[in-house]
């Protein structure tokens, strides 16, 4: 990270060390992230609430929630597998860390390296990754099923989340210029979901997002009401604290990785800013309406919608961009 | 107030245990949770798995199948927990007093695995959503 902050760097101050620590630490890495994730966390809460005529929480919630468990016992199987089960929710909040910082890091200073996409698409399976580590260690046969469950949503989501992106990367390839067609900062200027293509592979993203976030319609592998918790079952105290400062961390990077790879980013001044904070809200918002209105499906359903209707769909997109590349029409 | 008691008081998250109700109780729990009660404004919130819980809301007499269940997940339950104690049975088993498949009202089971355990009694049969709300305030105005 400080490698390409040195090379990439706008003026010599940025170079330092302590300012890397900074960028990273505080801001816009992890305080930032944090103080940004928390509030969308309460946003998520309350306007559940509201859609089912709630009154809901008080806007530092969330915060409460953390507080509390980073003051309470925790607690550890004693089959568990003590290394793994600690060391896995900092695996996760480390790899959401990072993704945010190189998102940031395009958004505020629209530099990047080349392949940043690439990474960024890595990164975000560290959390998933993390969590069927985590599970697993804990030796719970409640987190077992959670795991299972969790792979199998990884496997079906992964697969048109990646051809989805593919066919952003189709899309822009003409107007970003030889050389750069993996560079997000570019990628973001343009605006891909303006076509049929592309809006079929922002929804496509949007629905994948909304597993990678264990939302509703999707979240089997928590499902409290049958698997108790699933996968963070066994977690307590200050190690659950961390999964939550993770969960509310990706709730702020992967909305912004839509916005910034679909609907053309952020500015950092002015309207454009405002414009950026918009889509971000709209996305949100998309993301919550979404939770509210389905229920939970089974995991083999699931996996049918995302590889048979999803997966089916990003091939059409991906032809149509292919088609719509090759002979100059900018719609399709 | 600390912030860790500051926290805990606005963050209450409750593990629901039936140990041998009539249910009775268990659907009045349940209407906290509704539009009309709606408990998640003082940040109240079921979860699923003890590990999670900030309080036990423990409903019926204590049968003797369930005692043991009850008492590991207590022990389960990462501290400092609250116990409530919801309804007459669980208060002093109520009208099974005697039965024999009761080992005691709540508070006796509890105390067996952890005698400084903080326990909250709400009477009645069933409580009124109003009474649960009410119990849990004044339990937490004397933490």
């Amino acid at each position: 990270m400080g490698a390409f902050l040195e090379g990439k760097g706008k003026s010599k101050e940025m170079n330092t060390p302590w300012q890397n620590l900074f960028w990273i630490l505080i801001f816009p890495g992890f305080l930032f992230t944090l103080v940004l994730g928390l509030l969308a966390s309460w946003l998520v809460r309350k306007v559940s609430a509201l859609v089912q005529w709630r009154v809901g929480p008080p806007f530092y919630q969330p915060l409460a929630d953390v507080m509390k468990l980073l003051g309470k016992e925790i607690l550890i199987p004693q089959d568990a597998c003590r290394v793994v089960f600690i060391a896995a929710p900092l695996v996760g909040l480390s790899g959401v860390l990072l993704l945010a910082v190189v998102l940031w890091q395009t958004a505020i200073t629209q530099t990047a390296f080349v392949g940043d996409i690439i990474v960024a698409i890595y990164l975000m399976v560290l959390p998933s990754l993390a969590l069927i580590l985590g599970s697993s260690a804990s030796a719970s046969p409640h987190a077992a099923i959670g795991t299972s469950r969790e792979m199998k949503l990884v496997l079906s989501y992964e697969l048109p989340m990646a051809l989805a992106f593919v066919v952003v990367i189709i899309k822009t390839a003409a107007a970003v210029g030889i050389g750069r067609q993996l560079d997000m900062a570019a990628i973001s200027q343009c605006a891909p979901v303006l076509s049929v293509s592309g809006l079929l592979a922002f929804l496509t993203a949007l629905l994948c997002i909304q597993a990678k976030l264990g939302f509703v319609p999707f979240d089997i592998a928590e499902s409290e009401t049958e698997v108790a918790g699933g996968v963070i079952i066994e977690y307590s105290g200050a190690l659950l604290a961390v999964w939550k400062i993770m969960q509310a961390m990706m709730l702020v990077v992967l909305p912004l990785f839509l916005v910034m790879v679909f609907l053309g980013g952020f500015g950092t001044t002015g309207w454009p800013l405002a414009w950026g904070v918009g889509k971000y809200v709209l996305v949100l918002v998309l993301i919550i309406l979404i939770k509210n209105t389905n229920p939970r499906v089974r995991i083999d359903q699931a996996m049918r919608f995302f590889w048979f209707y999803c997966g089916t769909a990003m091939v059409a997109a991906v032809i149509l961009a292919t088609l719509g590349s090759c002979y100059g029409i900018d719609w399709l | 107030m600390g912030w860790k008691l500051w926290s805990l008081k606005k963050s209450i998250w409750v593990f629901h245990v039936n140990t041998g109700a009539c249910n009775n109780c268990d659907i009045e729990i349940v209407d906290l949770l509704t539009p009309k009660f709606d408990v998640e404004r003082f940040g109240i919130k079921l979860v699923g798995s003890p590990r999670h819980a900030d309080a036990l809301l423990v409903t019926g007499v204590g049968t003797r199948q369930a005692a043991k269940r009850l008492q590991e997940v207590y022990r389960q339950t990462s501290k400092p927990c609250v116990v409530f104690c919801m309804g007459a049975c669980a208060c002093g088993t109520g009208i099974f007093e005697g039965a024999y498949h009761v080992a005691g009202p709540v508070d006796k089971i509890i105390k067996e695995v952890d005698p400084n355990a903080i326990i909250a009694y709400v009477p009645g049969c069933p409580p009124k959503p109003e009474a649960m709300i009410s119990g849990v305030v004044k339990a937490l105005s004397v933490l």
